[in-house]
Protein backbone atom coordinates (compact mmCIF):
# COMPACT_ATOMS: atom_id res chain seq x y z
CA UNK A 1 0.00 0.00 0.00
CA UNK A 2 1.27 3.49 -1.19
CA UNK A 3 2.60 6.23 1.52
CA UNK A 4 -0.30 8.43 1.89
CA UNK A 5 0.09 10.81 4.76
CA UNK A 6 4.00 11.28 5.95
CA UNK A 7 5.33 13.27 9.16
CA UNK A 8 9.02 14.26 8.47
CA UNK A 9 11.07 15.29 11.49
CA UNK A 10 7.96 17.36 12.34
CA UNK A 11 8.59 20.00 15.20
CA UNK A 12 5.95 22.42 16.66
CA UNK A 13 6.03 25.27 19.09
CA UNK A 14 4.28 27.55 21.11
CA UNK A 15 5.85 31.16 21.49
CA UNK A 16 4.46 31.85 25.02
CA UNK A 17 5.20 34.69 27.82
CA UNK A 18 7.20 32.40 29.51
CA UNK A 19 9.14 31.58 26.37
CA UNK A 20 8.97 29.39 24.31
CA UNK A 21 7.22 25.98 24.74
CA UNK A 22 8.32 23.00 22.40
CA UNK A 23 5.37 20.79 21.88
CA UNK A 24 6.01 18.18 19.62
CA UNK A 25 10.20 17.41 18.81
CA UNK A 26 11.19 14.49 15.72
CA UNK A 27 7.79 13.41 14.72
CA UNK A 28 8.28 10.76 12.19
CA UNK A 29 5.21 8.80 10.94
CA UNK A 30 4.02 7.30 7.71
CA UNK A 31 0.69 6.34 7.38
CA UNK A 32 -0.57 3.82 4.52
CA UNK A 33 -3.75 4.18 2.52
CA UNK A 34 -6.51 2.67 4.06
CA UNK A 35 -4.84 2.46 7.04
CA UNK A 36 -6.50 3.16 10.45
CA UNK A 37 -3.86 4.92 13.01
CA UNK A 38 -4.83 5.92 16.52
CA UNK A 39 -2.48 8.35 17.98
CA UNK A 40 -2.51 7.22 22.13
CA UNK A 41 -0.69 9.70 24.93
CA UNK A 42 -1.52 10.95 28.14
CA UNK A 43 -2.73 14.14 27.99
CA UNK A 44 -0.75 17.06 26.85
CA UNK A 45 1.76 15.02 24.93
CA UNK A 46 0.11 16.57 21.78
CA UNK A 47 -1.64 13.75 19.89
CA UNK A 48 -4.21 16.82 19.37
CA UNK A 49 -1.61 18.86 18.04
CA UNK A 50 -0.32 15.91 15.40
CA UNK A 51 -3.72 15.43 14.50
CA UNK A 52 -4.28 19.35 13.63
CA UNK A 53 -0.97 19.37 11.89
CA UNK A 54 -2.10 16.99 9.34
CA UNK A 55 -5.56 18.56 9.41
CA UNK A 56 -3.77 21.76 8.60
CA UNK A 57 -5.18 23.35 11.22
CA UNK A 58 -1.80 24.18 12.74
CA UNK A 59 1.20 24.58 10.96
CA UNK A 60 4.22 22.53 11.87
CA UNK A 61 7.66 25.03 13.24
CA UNK A 62 9.85 22.62 11.05
CA UNK A 63 9.88 19.51 9.22
CA UNK A 64 7.75 18.22 6.43
CA UNK A 65 4.03 17.25 6.42
CA UNK A 66 2.97 15.56 3.44
CA UNK A 67 -0.63 14.29 1.96
CA UNK A 68 -0.85 12.68 -1.12
CA UNK A 69 2.37 13.45 -1.64
CA UNK A 70 1.99 17.18 -1.56
CA UNK A 71 2.78 19.62 1.44
CA UNK A 72 -0.19 20.48 3.67
CA UNK A 73 -1.04 23.99 3.14
CA UNK A 74 -4.01 24.67 5.32
CA UNK A 75 -7.09 22.43 5.83
CA UNK A 76 -9.28 21.35 3.30
CA UNK A 77 -12.17 19.02 2.76
CA UNK A 78 -10.10 16.01 1.48
CA UNK A 79 -8.78 15.61 5.42
CA UNK A 80 -12.03 15.79 7.40
CA UNK A 81 -12.44 16.34 10.94
CA UNK A 82 -14.59 14.83 13.13
CA UNK A 83 -14.53 17.35 16.29
CA UNK A 84 -13.95 15.92 19.45
CA UNK A 85 -17.09 18.35 20.98
CA UNK A 86 -19.00 17.80 17.60
CA UNK A 87 -19.06 21.04 16.98
CA UNK A 88 -22.32 20.93 14.52
CA UNK A 89 -23.41 24.55 13.96
CA UNK A 90 -26.56 24.62 16.45
CA UNK A 91 -28.66 26.57 13.85
CA UNK A 92 -28.49 24.06 12.03
CA UNK A 93 -30.74 20.71 11.63
CA UNK A 94 -28.76 17.31 11.63
CA UNK A 95 -29.60 17.44 7.56
CA UNK A 96 -28.65 21.09 7.12
CA UNK A 97 -25.39 20.44 9.17
CA UNK A 98 -24.08 17.62 6.72
CA UNK A 99 -25.46 19.24 3.54
CA UNK A 100 -23.19 22.20 4.16
CA UNK A 101 -20.09 20.21 3.69
CA UNK A 102 -21.60 17.78 1.14
CA UNK A 103 -22.34 21.35 -0.83
CA UNK A 104 -19.09 22.46 -0.48
CA UNK A 105 -17.43 19.54 -1.70
CA UNK A 106 -19.77 18.25 -4.31
CA UNK A 107 -21.67 21.10 -5.23
CA UNK A 108 -20.07 22.18 -7.95
CA UNK A 109 -19.81 19.27 -10.10
CA UNK A 110 -23.71 17.57 -8.89
CA UNK A 111 -27.48 18.48 -9.00
CA UNK A 112 -29.57 19.02 -5.75
CA UNK A 113 -31.08 15.72 -5.77
CA UNK A 114 -27.98 14.14 -5.87
CA UNK A 115 -26.50 16.07 -3.16
CA UNK A 116 -29.73 15.45 -1.31
CA UNK A 117 -29.49 12.05 -1.55
CA UNK A 118 -25.27 11.95 -0.60
CA UNK A 119 -27.11 13.74 2.81
CA UNK A 120 -29.56 11.43 3.55
CA UNK A 121 -27.22 8.11 2.89
CA UNK A 122 -24.56 9.97 5.53
CA UNK A 123 -27.48 10.06 8.25
CA UNK A 124 -28.66 6.71 7.21
CA UNK A 125 -24.77 5.30 7.62
CA UNK A 126 -25.32 6.61 11.15
CA UNK A 127 -28.32 5.20 12.02
CA UNK A 128 -29.88 8.70 12.34
CA UNK A 129 -32.34 9.31 9.35
CA UNK A 130 -35.19 10.00 11.92
CA UNK A 131 -33.18 12.73 13.24
CA UNK A 132 -32.98 14.25 9.84
CA UNK A 133 -34.64 17.78 11.24
CA UNK A 134 -33.71 18.05 14.71
CA UNK A 135 -31.25 20.65 15.78
CA UNK A 136 -28.63 19.40 17.26
CA UNK A 137 -29.82 20.60 20.99
CA UNK A 138 -32.90 18.45 20.74
CA UNK A 139 -30.73 15.33 20.22
CA UNK A 140 -27.96 13.53 22.69
CA UNK A 141 -24.34 14.00 23.06
CA UNK A 142 -23.98 10.88 20.77
CA UNK A 143 -26.32 11.33 17.96
CA UNK A 144 -24.55 14.54 17.80
CA UNK A 145 -21.04 12.80 17.30
CA UNK A 146 -22.27 10.56 14.68
CA UNK A 147 -23.95 13.52 12.87
CA UNK A 148 -20.39 14.95 13.60
CA UNK A 149 -18.96 11.62 11.53
CA UNK A 150 -21.80 11.94 9.38
CA UNK A 151 -20.10 15.06 8.12
CA UNK A 152 -16.88 13.89 7.68
CA UNK A 153 -17.97 11.02 6.04
CA UNK A 154 -20.45 12.29 3.63
CA UNK A 155 -17.43 14.24 2.00
CA UNK A 156 -15.83 11.20 0.98
CA UNK A 157 -12.28 12.37 2.29
CA UNK A 158 -8.81 11.25 1.54
CA UNK A 159 -8.22 11.25 5.51
CA UNK A 160 -10.95 11.17 8.24
CA UNK A 161 -8.93 12.82 11.55
CA UNK A 162 -10.97 12.00 14.68
CA UNK A 163 -10.05 14.05 17.82
CA UNK A 164 -11.45 11.93 20.21
CA UNK A 165 -14.68 11.40 19.02
CA UNK A 166 -16.05 9.58 21.79
CA UNK A 167 -14.17 10.78 24.48
CA UNK A 168 -17.03 13.29 25.41
CA UNK A 169 -19.19 10.18 26.16
CA UNK A 170 -20.56 7.60 28.30
CA UNK A 171 -19.30 4.00 28.48
CA UNK A 172 -21.80 2.89 26.93
CA UNK A 173 -22.46 4.93 23.95
CA UNK A 174 -19.32 5.16 23.78
CA UNK A 175 -18.85 1.29 23.18
CA UNK A 176 -21.88 1.52 20.74
CA UNK A 177 -20.08 4.26 18.32
CA UNK A 178 -17.02 2.40 18.40
CA UNK A 179 -18.92 -0.39 17.17
CA UNK A 180 -20.25 1.66 14.68
CA UNK A 181 -17.15 2.82 13.34
CA UNK A 182 -15.85 -0.19 13.02
CA UNK A 183 -18.33 -1.64 10.57
CA UNK A 184 -18.00 1.98 8.99
CA UNK A 185 -14.26 1.68 8.72
CA UNK A 186 -14.42 -2.29 7.26
CA UNK A 187 -17.35 -1.05 4.95
CA UNK A 188 -15.50 1.93 3.32
CA UNK A 189 -11.85 1.28 3.59
CA UNK A 190 -11.37 4.52 4.57
CA UNK A 191 -7.62 5.99 5.95
CA UNK A 192 -8.15 6.98 9.21
CA UNK A 193 -6.32 9.06 12.03
CA UNK A 194 -7.82 9.14 15.47
CA UNK A 195 -6.90 10.54 18.42
CA UNK A 196 -7.41 8.60 21.89
CA UNK A 197 -6.65 8.02 25.38
CA UNK A 198 -8.55 4.50 25.79
CA UNK A 199 -6.83 1.58 25.36
CA UNK A 200 -9.52 -0.68 24.32
CA UNK A 201 -10.41 2.27 21.69
CA UNK A 202 -7.37 1.98 20.05
CA UNK A 203 -7.11 -1.85 19.89
CA UNK A 204 -10.16 -2.26 18.73
CA UNK A 205 -10.35 -0.44 16.02
CA UNK A 206 -6.85 0.53 14.70
CA UNK A 207 -4.09 -1.35 12.28
CA UNK A 208 -1.49 0.34 14.28
CA UNK A 209 -1.41 2.06 17.61
CA UNK A 210 1.33 5.02 17.80
CA UNK A 211 2.25 5.70 21.40
CA UNK A 212 3.23 8.97 21.88
CA UNK A 213 5.84 10.15 25.42
CA UNK A 214 4.93 12.59 27.65
CA UNK A 215 5.28 16.38 26.45
CA UNK A 216 6.93 18.91 26.62
CA UNK A 217 8.91 17.83 23.37
CA UNK A 218 6.82 14.76 23.10
CA UNK A 219 7.77 12.41 19.82
CA UNK A 220 6.60 8.68 18.71
CA UNK A 221 7.82 6.56 21.32
CA UNK A 222 6.91 2.77 19.65
CA UNK A 223 4.50 1.95 17.21
CA UNK A 224 2.36 -1.14 17.66
CA UNK A 225 1.00 -3.44 14.88
CA UNK A 226 -2.33 -4.69 15.79
CA UNK A 227 -2.77 -7.70 13.37
CA UNK A 228 -5.94 -8.74 14.85
CA UNK A 229 -8.33 -10.37 11.84
CA UNK A 230 -10.74 -8.08 10.41
CA UNK A 231 -14.31 -8.01 10.82
CA UNK A 232 -13.45 -7.61 14.50
CA UNK A 233 -15.87 -8.28 17.28
CA UNK A 234 -15.64 -6.63 20.65
CA UNK A 235 -17.28 -9.62 22.31
CA UNK A 236 -14.81 -12.06 20.27
CA UNK A 237 -12.49 -10.13 21.15
CA UNK A 238 -12.95 -10.13 25.14
CA UNK A 239 -11.90 -13.88 25.08
CA UNK A 240 -8.80 -13.20 22.69
CA UNK A 241 -5.69 -14.15 23.79
CA UNK A 242 -3.54 -11.82 20.99
CA UNK A 243 -6.07 -9.22 21.99
CA UNK A 244 -5.12 -9.20 25.28
CA UNK A 245 -1.33 -9.01 24.58
CA UNK A 246 -1.51 -5.54 22.39
CA UNK A 247 -3.62 -4.07 25.20
CA UNK A 248 -1.12 -5.19 27.72
CA UNK A 249 1.78 -3.90 25.56
CA UNK A 250 -0.23 -0.12 25.44
CA UNK A 251 -0.69 -0.25 28.79
CA UNK A 252 2.66 -1.10 29.78
CA UNK A 253 3.98 1.34 27.65
CA UNK A 254 2.13 4.03 29.34
CA UNK A 255 2.18 3.32 33.29
CA UNK A 256 5.43 1.57 33.50
CA UNK A 257 7.52 3.19 30.19
CA UNK A 258 6.11 6.71 30.22
CA UNK A 259 3.85 7.31 33.39
CA UNK A 260 2.79 10.23 34.55
CA UNK A 261 2.50 11.04 37.81
CA UNK A 262 -0.35 12.54 38.81
CA UNK A 263 -0.08 16.29 39.12
CA UNK B 1 -62.92 26.57 45.51
CA UNK B 2 -61.28 25.72 48.61
CA UNK B 3 -64.70 25.51 49.56
CA UNK B 4 -65.41 22.26 46.98
CA UNK B 5 -61.60 20.72 47.63
CA UNK B 6 -62.75 20.60 51.74
CA UNK B 7 -65.82 18.97 50.29
CA UNK B 8 -64.07 16.27 47.84
CA UNK B 9 -61.17 14.35 49.92
CA UNK B 10 -62.49 11.34 48.42
CA UNK B 11 -62.89 11.93 44.88
CA UNK B 12 -59.23 13.09 44.92
CA UNK B 13 -58.10 9.48 47.11
CA UNK B 14 -55.75 7.67 45.19
CA UNK B 15 -54.91 10.73 42.50
CA UNK B 16 -51.26 11.43 42.46
CA UNK B 17 -51.69 14.61 43.61
CA UNK B 18 -53.06 13.68 47.17
CA UNK B 19 -50.53 10.94 46.95
CA UNK B 20 -47.68 13.40 47.18
CA UNK B 21 -49.88 15.34 50.06
CA UNK B 22 -49.31 12.10 52.11
CA UNK B 23 -46.15 13.92 53.79
CA UNK B 24 -46.18 15.79 56.65
CA UNK B 25 -49.02 18.34 57.64
CA UNK B 26 -47.52 21.46 57.76
CA UNK B 27 -46.34 21.10 53.98
CA UNK B 28 -50.37 20.66 52.55
CA UNK B 29 -51.38 24.26 51.60
CA UNK B 30 -54.67 24.54 50.25
CA UNK B 31 -53.39 24.71 46.58
CA UNK B 32 -51.70 21.64 46.37
CA UNK B 33 -55.15 19.54 47.50
CA UNK B 34 -57.07 21.13 44.80
CA UNK B 35 -58.12 18.10 42.21
CA UNK B 36 -56.50 17.13 39.09
CA UNK B 37 -59.04 18.57 36.75
CA UNK B 38 -57.95 22.31 38.68
CA UNK B 39 -54.37 22.11 38.61
CA UNK B 40 -54.13 24.51 35.57
CA UNK B 41 -56.35 27.19 37.24
CA UNK B 42 -54.33 26.85 40.57
CA UNK B 43 -51.17 27.14 38.52
CA UNK B 44 -52.85 30.29 36.94
CA UNK B 45 -53.33 31.28 40.35
CA UNK B 46 -50.53 30.94 41.76
CA UNK B 47 -48.82 33.21 38.65
CA UNK B 48 -50.81 35.87 39.29
CA UNK B 49 -51.31 36.36 43.02
CA UNK B 50 -48.07 37.97 43.39
CA UNK B 51 -47.78 40.51 40.90
CA UNK B 52 -51.49 41.13 41.37
CA UNK B 53 -50.89 42.12 44.79
CA UNK B 54 -47.99 44.12 43.89
CA UNK B 55 -50.33 46.34 41.63
CA UNK B 56 -53.01 46.72 44.44
CA UNK B 57 -50.17 48.17 47.07
CA UNK B 58 -48.75 49.96 44.49
CA UNK B 59 -52.34 51.89 43.49
CA UNK B 60 -53.22 52.03 47.58
CA UNK B 61 -49.93 54.09 48.05
CA UNK B 62 -50.90 56.49 45.25
CA UNK B 63 -53.72 57.19 46.53
CA UNK B 64 -52.66 57.04 49.89
CA UNK B 65 -49.88 59.72 48.93
CA UNK B 66 -52.83 61.46 46.52
CA UNK B 67 -54.77 61.76 49.75
CA UNK B 68 -51.99 63.26 51.83
CA UNK B 69 -50.90 65.62 48.68
CA UNK B 70 -54.50 67.04 49.69
CA UNK B 71 -55.67 66.30 45.73
CA UNK B 72 -52.53 68.72 44.29
CA UNK B 73 -51.52 64.92 43.08
CA UNK B 74 -54.29 63.89 41.03
CA UNK B 75 -55.58 59.93 42.80
CA UNK B 76 -56.22 56.73 40.48
CA UNK B 77 -59.31 57.23 40.53
CA UNK B 78 -59.45 60.90 38.75
CA UNK B 79 -56.58 59.69 35.93
CA UNK B 80 -58.41 56.63 35.29
CA UNK B 81 -61.40 58.45 34.27
CA UNK B 82 -59.36 61.31 32.77
CA UNK B 83 -57.40 58.34 30.35
CA UNK B 84 -60.96 56.75 29.28
CA UNK B 85 -61.67 60.45 28.45
CA UNK B 86 -58.53 60.77 26.40
CA UNK B 87 -57.98 57.30 24.49
CA UNK B 88 -62.02 57.63 23.15
CA UNK B 89 -60.98 59.71 20.40
CA UNK B 90 -57.00 58.98 20.35
CA UNK B 91 -56.49 60.53 16.50
CA UNK B 92 -57.60 63.98 16.47
CA UNK B 93 -56.28 66.77 15.21
CA UNK B 94 -56.96 70.37 16.45
CA UNK B 95 -53.82 71.62 14.76
CA UNK B 96 -50.14 71.40 15.70
CA UNK B 97 -50.32 72.06 19.59
CA UNK B 98 -53.71 69.65 20.45
CA UNK B 99 -53.45 66.11 18.70
CA UNK B 100 -54.61 63.10 20.56
CA UNK B 101 -52.35 60.71 22.06
CA UNK B 102 -52.17 58.09 19.40
CA UNK B 103 -50.68 60.80 17.07
CA UNK B 104 -48.35 61.52 20.12
CA UNK B 105 -47.26 58.32 20.46
CA UNK B 106 -46.78 57.33 17.13
CA UNK B 107 -44.85 60.33 16.56
CA UNK B 108 -42.25 59.46 19.20
CA UNK B 109 -42.32 55.81 18.25
CA UNK B 110 -41.60 57.02 14.56
CA UNK B 111 -38.70 59.46 15.61
CA UNK B 112 -37.02 56.22 17.82
CA UNK B 113 -37.91 54.29 14.98
CA UNK B 114 -35.54 56.16 12.67
CA UNK B 115 -32.80 57.09 15.14
CA UNK B 116 -33.13 53.49 15.78
CA UNK B 117 -32.83 52.28 12.63
CA UNK B 118 -30.01 54.41 11.08
CA UNK B 119 -27.89 53.25 14.42
CA UNK B 120 -28.46 49.77 13.74
CA UNK B 121 -27.71 49.99 10.00
CA UNK B 122 -24.29 51.79 10.54
CA UNK B 123 -23.76 50.46 14.58
CA UNK B 124 -23.93 46.65 13.40
CA UNK B 125 -21.42 46.37 10.60
CA UNK B 126 -19.26 48.78 12.43
CA UNK B 127 -19.60 46.14 15.44
CA UNK B 128 -18.77 43.46 13.01
CA UNK B 129 -15.70 44.74 11.50
CA UNK B 130 -14.60 45.67 15.02
CA UNK B 131 -14.72 41.99 16.03
CA UNK B 132 -13.41 40.82 13.33
CA UNK B 133 -10.19 42.75 13.02
CA UNK B 134 -7.91 43.78 16.24
CA UNK B 135 -6.74 46.84 14.47
CA UNK B 136 -9.81 48.49 14.06
CA UNK B 137 -10.89 47.34 17.40
CA UNK B 138 -7.62 49.17 19.11
CA UNK B 139 -8.73 52.01 16.68
CA UNK B 140 -12.14 53.21 17.58
CA UNK B 141 -11.53 51.72 21.26
CA UNK B 142 -10.63 55.61 23.04
CA UNK B 143 -13.64 57.46 20.96
CA UNK B 144 -16.10 55.10 22.02
CA UNK B 145 -14.62 55.21 25.08
CA UNK B 146 -14.35 58.80 25.51
CA UNK B 147 -18.16 59.22 24.14
CA UNK B 148 -20.11 56.31 25.10
CA UNK B 149 -20.65 58.32 28.67
CA UNK B 150 -21.78 61.20 27.66
CA UNK B 151 -25.48 61.94 28.82
CA UNK B 152 -27.44 61.96 25.31
CA UNK B 153 -28.72 65.10 25.63
CA UNK B 154 -25.49 66.42 25.74
CA UNK B 155 -25.82 65.98 21.92
CA UNK B 156 -28.56 68.23 21.19
CA UNK B 157 -27.32 71.48 21.19
CA UNK B 158 -24.93 69.95 18.12
CA UNK B 159 -27.99 68.13 16.40
CA UNK B 160 -30.12 71.65 16.66
CA UNK B 161 -26.90 73.33 15.36
CA UNK B 162 -26.46 70.79 12.55
CA UNK B 163 -29.64 70.21 11.46
CA UNK B 164 -31.87 73.58 12.46
CA UNK B 165 -34.86 71.64 13.14
CA UNK B 166 -36.28 69.67 16.36
CA UNK B 167 -37.35 66.63 14.87
CA UNK B 168 -33.65 65.86 12.96
CA UNK B 169 -31.99 66.94 16.32
CA UNK B 170 -34.24 64.16 18.32
CA UNK B 171 -33.41 61.50 16.27
CA UNK B 172 -29.82 62.76 16.19
CA UNK B 173 -29.87 61.93 19.98
CA UNK B 174 -31.36 58.71 19.67
CA UNK B 175 -28.92 57.90 16.99
CA UNK B 176 -26.18 58.55 19.27
CA UNK B 177 -27.63 56.76 22.16
CA UNK B 178 -28.61 53.79 20.87
CA UNK B 179 -25.29 53.06 18.56
CA UNK B 180 -22.97 52.26 21.26
CA UNK B 181 -24.74 48.88 22.85
CA UNK B 182 -24.87 47.46 19.16
CA UNK B 183 -21.65 48.16 18.40
CA UNK B 184 -20.14 46.79 21.51
CA UNK B 185 -22.30 44.04 21.93
CA UNK B 186 -22.26 43.06 18.11
CA UNK B 187 -17.84 43.07 18.67
CA UNK B 188 -18.25 41.13 21.62
CA UNK B 189 -20.70 38.68 19.99
CA UNK B 190 -18.10 38.61 16.70
CA UNK B 191 -14.77 37.86 19.08
CA UNK B 192 -17.47 35.34 21.46
CA UNK B 193 -17.59 32.74 17.81
CA UNK B 194 -16.46 29.73 19.31
CA UNK B 195 -13.25 28.31 17.26
CA UNK B 196 -14.80 25.11 16.80
CA UNK B 197 -17.02 26.95 14.32
CA UNK B 198 -14.45 28.95 12.33
CA UNK B 199 -12.47 25.54 12.42
CA UNK B 200 -15.55 23.81 10.60
CA UNK B 201 -15.02 26.65 8.29
CA UNK B 202 -11.52 26.22 7.48
CA UNK B 203 -11.78 22.43 6.86
CA UNK B 204 -14.57 23.39 4.47
CA UNK B 205 -12.55 25.95 3.19
CA UNK B 206 -16.09 27.81 2.94
CA UNK B 207 -16.34 31.60 1.30
CA UNK B 208 -15.85 34.01 3.19
CA UNK B 209 -19.39 35.00 2.42
CA UNK B 210 -20.95 31.71 3.73
CA UNK B 211 -18.86 32.19 6.94
CA UNK B 212 -20.40 35.26 7.77
CA UNK B 213 -23.70 34.05 6.53
CA UNK B 214 -23.78 30.12 7.91
CA UNK B 215 -21.53 30.76 10.78
CA UNK B 216 -21.09 34.44 12.02
CA UNK B 217 -24.34 35.73 11.30
CA UNK B 218 -26.68 33.25 12.86
CA UNK B 219 -23.71 32.99 16.01
CA UNK B 220 -23.55 36.59 16.46
CA UNK B 221 -27.26 37.01 16.53
CA UNK B 222 -27.97 36.90 19.90
CA UNK B 223 -25.26 39.02 21.08
CA UNK B 224 -26.67 41.44 18.40
CA UNK B 225 -30.17 41.42 19.56
CA UNK B 226 -28.95 41.82 23.38
CA UNK B 227 -27.81 45.19 22.14
CA UNK B 228 -30.76 46.37 20.05
CA UNK B 229 -32.41 45.60 23.19
CA UNK B 230 -30.32 47.40 25.68
CA UNK B 231 -30.42 50.17 23.09
CA UNK B 232 -34.07 50.52 22.09
CA UNK B 233 -34.35 50.76 26.02
CA UNK B 234 -32.01 53.56 26.19
CA UNK B 235 -33.78 55.15 22.55
CA UNK B 236 -37.44 55.28 24.51
CA UNK B 237 -35.93 56.60 28.05
CA UNK B 238 -34.35 59.24 25.93
CA UNK B 239 -36.84 60.55 23.86
CA UNK B 240 -39.34 61.75 26.23
CA UNK B 241 -36.15 64.04 27.64
CA UNK B 242 -35.24 64.85 23.83
CA UNK B 243 -38.78 65.93 23.31
CA UNK B 244 -39.50 68.05 26.07
CA UNK B 245 -36.71 70.21 25.12
CA UNK B 246 -37.32 70.71 21.33
CA UNK B 247 -41.11 70.79 21.72
CA UNK B 248 -43.82 69.55 18.38
CA UNK B 249 -45.43 66.76 18.66
CA UNK B 250 -44.68 63.45 20.58
CA UNK B 251 -44.87 62.47 24.28
CA UNK B 252 -42.42 64.26 25.66
CA UNK B 253 -43.64 67.74 24.38
CA UNK B 254 -47.06 66.69 25.17
CA UNK B 255 -45.90 65.57 29.13
CA UNK B 256 -44.25 69.33 28.77
CA UNK B 257 -47.28 71.05 27.34
CA UNK B 258 -49.57 69.66 29.52
CA UNK B 259 -46.88 70.70 32.61
CA UNK B 260 -47.67 73.86 31.33
CA UNK B 261 -51.76 73.87 31.27
CA UNK B 262 -51.14 72.42 35.03
CA UNK B 263 -53.51 68.89 33.93
CA UNK B 264 -51.38 66.78 36.62
CA UNK B 265 -53.41 63.49 35.58
CA UNK B 266 -52.24 63.82 31.54
CA UNK B 267 -49.11 63.65 32.88
CA UNK B 268 -49.12 60.73 34.81
CA UNK B 269 -50.91 58.90 31.87
CA UNK B 270 -47.73 60.07 29.95
CA UNK B 271 -45.58 58.21 32.35
CA UNK B 272 -47.92 54.91 32.41
CA UNK B 273 -47.91 55.20 28.56
CA UNK B 274 -43.99 55.53 28.55
CA UNK B 275 -44.06 52.84 31.09
CA UNK B 276 -46.22 50.45 28.89
CA UNK B 277 -44.50 51.28 25.43
CA UNK B 278 -41.09 50.02 26.58
CA UNK B 279 -42.31 47.51 27.93
CA UNK B 280 -43.86 46.26 24.80
CA UNK B 281 -40.66 47.29 22.86
CA UNK B 282 -38.70 45.26 24.98
CA UNK B 283 -40.42 42.25 25.68
CA UNK B 284 -41.02 41.99 21.37
CA UNK B 285 -37.27 41.97 21.38
CA UNK B 286 -36.50 39.49 24.12
CA UNK B 287 -39.28 37.06 22.16
CA UNK B 288 -37.08 37.92 19.05
CA UNK B 289 -33.96 37.00 20.92
CA UNK B 290 -35.24 33.91 22.42
CA UNK B 291 -36.26 33.05 18.32
CA UNK B 292 -32.82 33.81 17.65
CA UNK B 293 -30.76 31.25 20.21
CA UNK B 294 -31.12 28.24 18.25
CA UNK B 295 -30.75 26.56 21.80
CA UNK B 296 -27.39 27.99 22.89
CA UNK B 297 -27.32 29.01 26.33
CA UNK B 298 -29.69 26.70 26.80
Amino acid sequence: MERFVELENVQKHFDTKKGRFVALQDINLTIRQGEVVSLIGHSGCGKSTVLNIIAGLLEPSDGIALCNGREIDGPGPERAVVFQNHSLLPWLSCYGNILLAVERVFGAKEGKAQLAARTDAALVLVGLSHARDKHPHEISGGMKQRVGIARALAMEPKVLLMDEPFGALDALTRANLQDEMVKIVDATGSTVVMVTHDVDEAVLLSDRIVMMTNGPAATVGEILDVQLPRPRNRLALANDADYHRYRSAVLDFLYQKHRRDAA
Amino acid sequence: MSAAETFSPTLAAGQPATARSARPRKRKTLLAAAPPSLQPLVRFIRWLVPPLLGLIAFVLLWSLVSQWSKGSLPGPASTWASACELFADPFYQNGPNDQGIGWNILMSLGRVGVGFGLAALVGIPLGFMIGRFNFLSRMTAPVISLLRPVSPLAWLPIGLLVFKAASPASIWVIFISSIWPMILNTAAGVRAVPQDYLNVARVLRLSEWKVFSVILLPAVLPHMLTGVRLAIGTAWLVIVAAEMLTGGVGLGFWVWDEWNNLNVEHILIAIFVVGLVGLALEQALVWLAKKASFGQGE
